[in-house]
């Protein structure tokens, strides 16, 4: 278990997370106007710190659910690059087999339950995966991310309530980004407390701001206190979508933001800081294997094979088994 | 055999299946309550405990989505509504994630999961009580859709619900619940996609179903008496459907009439009979009849209601004017000993 009382969080490890999913959603947004990438993308960029907090207190065999926004939340779980690379292509190698396009990753095997595009569609899922755990006895825990738009929906509402009647052991992370598409909070919300509101279903609720030593050490004590049984967590994590909506480009165009309201958020980017606080000769390494490891990823998509027809009608139902 | 009701065959297909498989679970609202969903689940929160029986908040969509984690986490949810109206506050989740989880993860994910809802009728149900609307899940790739329509069937087609490894709407008929038959003490299953032909015959095929199918037993009776020998088939799976024996009877008789306890607009009724004429109807002329709910919002007033419904004399008259080939304007007298069924208002 790392002290983060006495040394700093700011490791290697930690850069090369953040890089990494930066990195490859750039290249994303680099390809997209080719037309090579066959599903539209919502990208992560300038939100990649949140999901990295949370997932690097998580276990292995720990659970992630996750929204329609969910490259960082799908790499930084330890889903497979490649998988997910060849999955935007809508390649068979693809980790839905091409099935299921950037809205939908999944990789069971690392815990990434599924994304939905839907919103708000995914956190009762999170949910009743945490009751199966309970009833089993299981240490594992979920996490539930899903954006600010999410707790519009009535079915959040439910779902925090049923999991703090069950105690279950489910950290909830919304990714507060004050935008539903191009909508702000306040236009939404007559109040502005989505934590307030877990707070009044009975579950321990906190807002946690835009900076990645908090965020380190609030995601730490909420899976902590998750995995020790102690019920449900809630996190609002402050943060900023960098792009549009869906695609690759800035939107300032629109009129609904302004530049002046994001500088602050580029000023803290938290890829950038988390590099600074490594040494030069680290940094650079680590970006070289990181762009070796995207190449390799985005060759191998390119190289996979279009499904055959006959996918289109397999998977429709599971197979019995007795 | 020993004969036991409709709501005995339920529960106690739930409680083989709880006793037999740890996975099993079951909840919804007023599952654990004294009425215990018209006693199917009688006893089954005293036997297997709150964790696997419980009464949930009034949240059909979160639970709905709930139950789909419980699945994907590996346990058999069953998810009770008292009515099946309800369930349309569980659309979302039954739609875009329960019938698409396992094609759009690639199969990484498996959703097996039992939806049982009722579907009311009479004393009153009116407009959102009474509503049977199966095709609306017929339509979507991915689910399984049953409507049994005898104890028998009632057990067997929910255990095979229950071990499937898809989401299998379960839909039952309130006035099916006070029906006896014969069922076997020990465990089997119904397997989906088998339609069952209940009554020979050579003039016409009745498709008859959930309660609809009762009604139709009750008209081949009254169309023996003008001598046309009509065959009864009970679906009794609506998804997968067997159409191969419908369509081998309609082969042999010539005309098809299916029964829905819905509306006909775009109802199973459409769907069936489209089947079988797509199959047969360029080989040789089929006559074709839809009857069901009539095209209007269920009314609670019996003088009403009455009319809503098609009934064992309505379908006998409309199933003879299909076989005359024109109106005949035969309507059977009542006959009392066809009311076999036990169902007792108020409720």
């Amino acid at each position: 278990m790392k002290d983060s009382r006495n040394s700093s969080p700011f490791t290697p490890d930690l850069f090369r997370e953040l890089y990494r999913i930066r990195r490859v959603e750039e290249e994303i947004a680099r390809v997209y106007p080719t037309d090579k990438i066959k599903s539209p993308v919502h990208l992560s960029i300038g939100q990649e710190a949140v999901a990295v907090a949370v997932c690097r207190q998580l276990r292995p065999d720990d659970v992630v659910f996750l929204s329609y926004r969910s490259h960082a939340g799908y790499l930084a779980k330890g889903g497979d690059l490649r998988a997910m690379v060849a999955e935007l292509y809508g390649k068979s190698t693809g980790c839905a087999k091409g099935k299921g396009g950037s809205m939908h990753l999944v990789d069971a095997a690392r815990g990434v339950m599924g994304a939905s595009a839907v919103v708000g569609t995914t956190i009762p899922h999170a949910v009743g995966y945490a009751y199966a755990l309970k009833i089993r006895r299981e240490k594992r825990i979920v996490v539930s991310f899903f954006g600010d738009g999410a707790t519009d929906e009535g079915v959040f509402d439910e779902s925090l309530n049923f999991a703090a009647l069950k105690r279950l052991p489910i950290v909830f992370v919304c990714e507060n980004n004050s935008y539903a598409i191009h909508t702000h909070q306040r236009q939404r919300h007559f109040v502005a407390n989505i934590a307030e509101r877990a707070r009044v279903r009975g579950i321990a609720a906190e807002v946690v701001e835009d900076d990645l030593s908090s965020l380190l050490a609030r995601t730490e004590d909420a899976v902590a206190s998750v995995r020790a049984g102690d019920g449900p967590r809630f996190l609002e994590c402050l943060t900023y979508r960098w792009k549009e909506h869906v695609g690759p480009g800035d939107d300032f165009h629109l009129g609904y933001r302004t530049r002046d309201e994001a500088e602050p958020w580029y000023a803290r980017d938290a890829v950038r800081l988390a590099g600074e606080a490594i040494p030069d000769d680290e940094r650079r390494a680590i970006a070289d294997d990181v762009e070796r490891e995207i190449a390799e990823a985005f060759a191998f998509a390119e190289r996979s094979p279009f499904p055959a027809p006959e996918e289109l009608m397999t998977d429709v139902f599971a197979e019995t088994r007795g | 055999m020993r004969t036991i009701s409709y709501v005995d065959a339920i529960r106690e297909a739930t409680d083989l299946e709880m006793a037999r498989d740890e996975s099993v679970i079951l909840f919804g609202l007023d599952v654990d309550d004294p009425k215990a969903i018209q006693g199917t689940t009688r006893g089954l929160p005293e036997k297997y405990g709150a964790a696997r029986v419980f009464g949930t908040p009034l949240s059909e969509d979160a639970m709905t989505g709930v139950a789909i984690g419980m699945a994907m986490a590996g346990l058999r949810p069953i998810h009770v509504h008292i009515r099946m109206d309800f369930v349309l506050l569980c659309m979302n989740q039954l739609i875009n994630i329960a019938a698409k989880a396992h094609y759009m993860y690639g199969g990484q994910v498996r959703v097996p999961l039992v939806v049982r809802s009722m579907i009311g009728r009479s004393w009153g149900q009116g407009a959102q009580h009474s509503q049977g609307l199966y095709s609306f899940f017929m339509h979507v790739p991915g689910l399984k859709v049953v409507a049994p329509t005898n104890p028998h069937d009632a057990k067997g087609t929910l255990i095979a619900a229950i071990r499937d490894g898809n989401p299998v709407m379960y839909v039952e008929h309130r006035f099916l619940h006070f029906q006896k038959g014969p069922v076997p003490e020990e465990s089997y299953v119904v397997e989906p996609g088998r339609a069952r032909v209940l009554n020979e015959g050579r003039d016409v095929t009745i498709v008859g179903i959930s309660q609809a199918l009762v009604e139709s037993m009750r008209a081949a009776r009254y169309l023996e008496s003008v001598g046309v020998s009509a065959e009864v088939i009970d679906p009794i799976w609506l998804a997968p459907l067997d159409l191969d024996t419908i369509v081998r009877s309609v082969e042999k008789t010539g005309a098809l009439c299916v029964v829905d306890n819905g509306w006909t607009t775009c109802g199973a009724g459409a769907e069936i009979v489209s089947r079988v004429i797509e199959q047969i109807g360029a080989i040789r002329p089929i006559r074709v009849l839809r009857l069901g709910f009539a095209a209007a919002t269920c009314p609670p007033t019996p003088s009403l209601e009455e009319h809503f419904y098609p009934n064992g004399r309505s379908i006998a008259a409309a199933v003879y004017d299909l076989v005359s080939g024109a109106p005949k304007g035969w309507m059977p007298v009542e006959r009392p000993e066809l009311a076999e069924i036990e169902f007792r208002g108020p409720f």
